[in-house]
């Protein structure tokens, strides 16, 4: 075949080589990342999503710190099994604020995309200190200095900050009151006023002592906080509207 | 350029140059095998048929939707359709059988029993343990000591809308805590805490107290409301029963104490957003069957083989769908 062994007519030719190379990378680039630019056009609208709260960032970023996602996925994929296991397969809206997304790609522990609200708080804070107290078999392994460390919130109004800049919807309001609010959270009605947490975030809000240790804010609170909230946003009645195939 | 005719042999390795020379250094032609060249060639041709087929190109207002109109929502509701099917033979009779009905039947039975034991696995067992026996804090499932009752209606009560759960329908109640929020002193709390322990006949690791008679007061007139005269519990309100030696959180003597101080709330989800009505009586019956099912005058040993169905449905347990 002579068109193949037209190649050398590149290779002998530097100016034609450039060009062509750059014509490559060109396509290559148009196609992978323009689509990028236009996100609405794949992630459909769905209610009830909503940034998290800046206690729940902070745990976020515990999750990231601690490199749980090399073993926890946070992606229900649309597969029978995984259904009936994890529950509702995951929305493209519902990660649509996490930055980066949390997905992740490889499971030795199971998938955590809505484990929010399916075991109790004391439960989490026992787990996270030492898995084989409830799951023998477990090979996780115990974050228990979680419950001793104070969660870092000096800087969260930072984070929201760079989040808002990225696109996800933070108003100055609630950049303004980061630190108040995920105290407020950490403390629960009891002991705190939370009217302000729940105008910004919405009245389902967790709010409450997640570690049972109210002399502290720690990163048990902020990450139970997290784990709580996963997955539980989507209204699913509205979300029908969206699904394909029924 | 290099003239076709004129093709040069490197000497050293036999293979033709490709005419090309720098400083005296040549450069050999040694192209991609052919074969590797046909594949490539006809996996392009292959994309080509696969984006016209299948959802491929991101367009505004979303993506090429292919001749075939395939999605990953259709196909996972096509699979569910079939599993269901499959399962409509017995969901049909299930759906509106009472308990009564269910436990008389030993289809819809040994149907509840496989049903219940693999959702067990995959959310029971994570607090209860995988032979459902509970844990500190949890409790085991498979005596009969109950908290909340142990009938079939109780136990779906409780799976279906939880303890302290978020559901307004949740059972629900609250032990105070009678040190840290001041109700009882410290020697009131210790005394109080020898007569629990004498309840069951235990001693605790203080020894024999000679004198229960402060400790009989306190309970008579702190925790008798709720735990019974004799403490013997009251599954009104979750209230454990004292007089036995099965402890949810310890039986040791600073176990009880720390629970006078600070009292315990354990917490149960509620899983009716999480599981469908069939599955949540199917895991009431597996639950039920366990070993500290109580009667709701049903007659189970007439019809049913109970013991057989229960060894089947251990069985039959899935595979693990861990990945």
């Amino acid at each position: 075949m002579s068109f193949l062994d037209k190649h050398d007519k590149l290779e002998k030719n530097s100016a034609l080589l450039l060009i062509f190379m750059t014509l490559a990378v060109l396509v290559g680039g148009l196609v992978e990342i323009v689509p990028l630019f236009r996100m609405e056009t794949v992630i459909e609208p769905v209610d009830g999503v909503r940034p998290y709260t800046p206690l729940e960032l902070a745990g976020q970023n515990i999750y990231i710190r601690e490199g749980c996602y090399n073993c926890h996925s946070q992606m229900i994929r649309p597969l029978r099994d995984e259904v009936v296991r994890y529950g509702h397969y995951s929305l493209a809206a519902e990660s649509m604020y996490d930055h980066p997304f949390q997905w992740g790609s490889k499971r030795t522990g199971p998938d955590l995309a809505r484990v929010g609200g399916k075991y109790s708080d004391e439960w989490h804070v026992t787990h996270l200190v030492e898995p084989r107290d409830l799951v023998p078999e477990s090979i996780m392994p115990s974050y228990g200095f979680l419950l001793k460390r104070g969660a870092k919130l000096h800087d969260l109004d930072d984070h929201l900050r760079t989040l808002q800049i990225l696109g996800v919807p933070y108003t100055d309001e609630m950049i303004e009151n980061a630190q108040k609010d995920a105290v407020a959270q950490a403390t629960g009605e009891e002991r705190a006023d939370i009217s302000g947490l729940q105008a910004r975030y919405g009245q389902s809000v967790n709010a409450r002592d997640f570690d049972n240790q109210p002399h502290m804010v720690s990163e048990m609170d902020a990450l139970v906080a997290y784990l709580q909230v996963l997955g539980t946003m989507v209204d699913f009645e509205s979300a029908k509207a969206v699904e394909g195939g029924e | 350029m290099a003239d076709k005719d004129k093709k040069e042999i490197d000497k050293i390795s036999g293979v033709e140059t490709t005419g090309h020379e720098w400083d005296g250094l040549k450069e050999l032609n040694n192209p991609l095998p052919r074969w590797w060249v046909w594949v490539w060639l006809v996996c392009i041709l292959w994309a080509v048929w696969y984006w016209v087929l299948y959802p491929a190109w991101p367009v505004p207002g979303g993506a090429t939707e292919g001749t075939k109109g395939y999605t990953q929502f259709k196909e996972l509701a096509q699979s569910q359709k079939e599993i269901l099917a499959r399962q409509q033979e017995y969901l049909d009779k299930f759906e509106n059988a009472s308990f009564d009905q269910i436990m008389n039947d030993q289809e819809l039975y040994a149907f509840a029993m496989a049903g219940g034991a693999s959702a067990f696995k995959d959310n029971c067992a994570t607090c209860h343990g995988s032979g459902a026996e509970g844990s500190k804090g949890y409790p085991n499932l498979n005596d009969d000591d109950w908290l909340w009752g142990g009938k079939l209606s109780d136990i779906y009560y409780t799976i279906k809308y939880g303890i302290r759960s978020v559901d307004e329908q949740t059972r629900i109640s609250q032990m105070p805590a009678f040190g840290k929020d001041g109700f009882l002193d410290r020697k009131e709390i210790d005394a109080v805490v020898s007569y629990v322990l004498a309840l069951s006949g235990s001693v605790g690791d203080h020894g024999e107290v000679e004198d229960y008679s402060l400790g009989k007061k306190v309970f008579a007139q702190n925790c008798a409301t709720c735990h019974g005269d004799n403490g013997q519990g009251n599954r009104e309100f979750g209230a454990p029963n004292l007089s036995d030696k099965i402890w949810l959180y310890g039986g040791k003597r600073e176990d009880i104490f720390y629970t006078v101080y600070n009292s315990r709330a354990g917490v149960m989800p509620t899983w009716k957003n999480r599981l469908d009505e069939n599955t949540i009586k199917e895991l009431a019956v597996y639950v039920h069957q366990l070993g500290g099912g109580e009667d709701e005058n049903y007659d189970m040993s007439s019809q049913v083989d109970k013991e057989k169905v229960a060894d089947d449905a251990k069985q039959e347990q899935p595979q693990s769908t861990k990945e």
